[in-house]
């Protein structure tokens, strides 16, 4: 069954106020429900405003932008969320004082009932790996454990889709596999996912890769034709192919290793010891 | 002249039902032209590490010294240790006030009382050190993109000429080309004589950078020592929130099934090992 649309942007521009300069053009997107997006550029590419206008921060000043799901009623709340978004920095978005009024603000402004709101705020706050903390101060924290409360508090919101801007930038990397899976869990049940990153290793189960330059979409491609480009391509994009990728086409290149082995730990270090190990 | 810290410990709140210890005897030394990267879990204390060695906080047990000088020599002594190490915050450059780059820059010399001419050659000498092109001087640093914005920050940090700069996780956010260009930033700091403190979650940028490495683990420092040495301690020993690098993870495989002999992190120096392995076979 073909999928509902979430966002659709047509011809849409975007330009700071008093800036004459085009931030982003003849952007047309079209991202279904449950699609898992990512944007990938360099800085000033227009990820981030691109972003925005997902979210309805922004309103493109030329062309038009669509975002589904606002209208939706929420069988525990009196409203659902269409999306929530993690920005990179997360001192941009957190309001609250503690953690489980940070967690419980987003579902409060949603009309959930209390009950609803204690149940979302312990269950997102375990899921983030916060629990045990919800009395403790905002201010007490480290960056990283911010950015776990921000994703905490998108999460509570259970909202139609998740926007996240760089938001795994301050997390150690144990934190950052557990972000991702936290993700990947809530694309399972169905939520769109539209995330912004540089680092390649975190969108390795997106299904679709939107290349920015310029303030344009270059590219808009599947997942298996992305993780087929090269070194050099990236680099347009302000991209690095991730440690390992890069050692196995560097063996690739000097005939090490056949095209036929797969980039993964296990299988490359199957093949060396075969061929020469032994 | 070093910058060192012996048996360092802070507790915030300290006495209060959320008292939270964020460092724990933490010590390592620094010396000028060489690179410190500072690894851990997030909330390992870090941050609160870098904010003792610009005298932001004050020591509650054990010491700081920048070449000698105790911050907790009283407000002369934090003055002099500020105005030796400078302090890069993580996004530093929402901490951008001025109406131009070059005011930004400009900011720290003027505020240490150097004179026109001395603020001019700083001003100058800082921009070029992070690669800024004078023709964006006149530019609101707000019109400027992710990369240009960081180098300002780090720019208006490194005018006022200290002999050692804290940088915390300053590739945070930035993509891979400008990545890349901080890590040729951080060499060329050293080069010059600087002392660099690199707080980093990235575990092949800090072996591929440092001169030494310190991994904090819940405000203990759990190692000290060579990249060489921290490589084979991450593959001994499991370090909370951090990952062993897959290369590193290959390294270690193939080095424990006789394939090669020394465990290598960065892809062309593993690739170059496998390729004299394969030489020496097929030869």
């Amino acid at each position: 069954m073909p999928r509902e649309t979430q966002f659709i942007l047509s011809g849409a521009e975007f330009s700071y106020p008093g800036s004459s300069g085009k931030v982003l053009s003849g952007i047309d997107l079209e991202i279904r429900a449950g699609e898992w997006v990512a944007l990938l550029g360099s800085n000033g590419s227009g990820k981030t405003t691109l972003l925005k206008i997902l979210s309805a921060l922004l309103v493109p000043t030329q062309g038009s932008s669509f975002i589904s799901g606002s209208s939706q009623d929420d069988a525990a709340c009196g409203r659902k969320a269409p999306c929530a978004m993690v920005f990179q920095n997360p001192e941009d978005q957190i309001v609250a004082s503690t953690l489980e009024e940070e967690v419980a603000f987003g579902p409060e402004n949603l009309g959930c009932p209390a009950e609803e709101i204690r149940r979302r705020v312990t269950h997102s706050l375990e899921a983030c790996g916060l629990s045990g903390m919800e009395k403790q101060l905002v201010s007490s924290l480290s960056g990283g454990q911010k950015q776990r409360l921000a994703l905490a508090g998108a999460l509570a919101m259970q909202p139609a889709a998740i926007l996240l801007d760089e938001a795994l930038s301050m997390l150690d990397p144990q934190s950052r596999r557990a972000f991702t899976e936290i993700i990947a869990s809530e694309h399972a049940k169905g939520r769109t996912i539209v995330q912004v990153t540089h680092r390649i290793e975190e969108i390795r189960l997106a299904e679709r890769m939107l290349l920015l330059k310029d303030g344009k979409i270059e590219f808009d491609m599947p997942r298996e034709d992305f993780f087929r480009m090269r070194s050099e391509d990236l680099a347009a994009f302000g991209l690095e192919l991730p440690p390992f990728e890069k050692l196995c086409e560097i063996l690739r290149i000097r005939g090490l290793l056949p095209e036929s082995c797969a980039a993964d730990i296990g299988a490359v270090e199957t093949y060396i010891y075969d061929a020469f190990g032994k | 002249m070093t910058l060192s810290v012996n048996d360092l410990s802070y507790t915030y709140n300290r006495g209060l039902p959320t008292e939270c210890c964020a460092l724990h005897d933490v010590s390592f030394e620094l010396s000028g032209g060489c690179v410190l990267s500072v690894l851990g879990h997030t909330g390992s204390g870090k941050s609160t590490l870098a904010q003792h060695l610009n005298a932001l906080i004050t020591a509650q047990s054990g010491s700081v010294a920048a070449d000698g000088i105790d911050p907790a020599g009283g407000a002369d002594a934090r003055r002099s240790v500020r105005r030796r190490v400078g302090l890069v915050f993580q996004y530093p450059e929402q901490q951008i006030f001025a109406d131009s780059v070059a005011e930004e820059i400009s900011f720290a010399p003027k505020n240490w009382g150097a004179d026109e001419e001395e603020i001019k050659r700083n001003v100058a000498w800082a921009a070029q050190a992070v690669s800024l092109p004078p023709e964006l001087f006149p530019l609101h640093p707000h019109s400027l993109s992710g990369g240009q914005k960081r180098k300002t920050a780090i720019a208006s940090v490194i005018s006022a000429k200290p002999s050692y700069i804290v940088l915390d996780e300053p590739t945070a956010g930035l993509d891979c080309v400008s990545a890349r260009e901080f890590e040729e930033l951080i060499s060329g700091f050293a080069g010059k004589g600087i002392g660099i403190v690199h707080i980093t979650h990235d575990i092949e940028l800090a072996l591929r950078v440092s001169t030494s490495i310190l991994i904090l683990e819940d405000g203990r420092g759990v190692f000290y020592g060579t990249p060489g040495e921290c490589a084979e301690f991450l593959c001994s020993v499991p370090v909370k929130g951090l990952v062993l690098p897959e290369v590193l993870e290959l390294s270690k495989r193939l080095r424990s099934r006789g394939v090669i002999d020394t465990l290598e992190w960065t892809p062309e120096g593993l690739a170059g090992r496998l390729e004299e392995k394969w030489q020496m076979r097929t030869r």
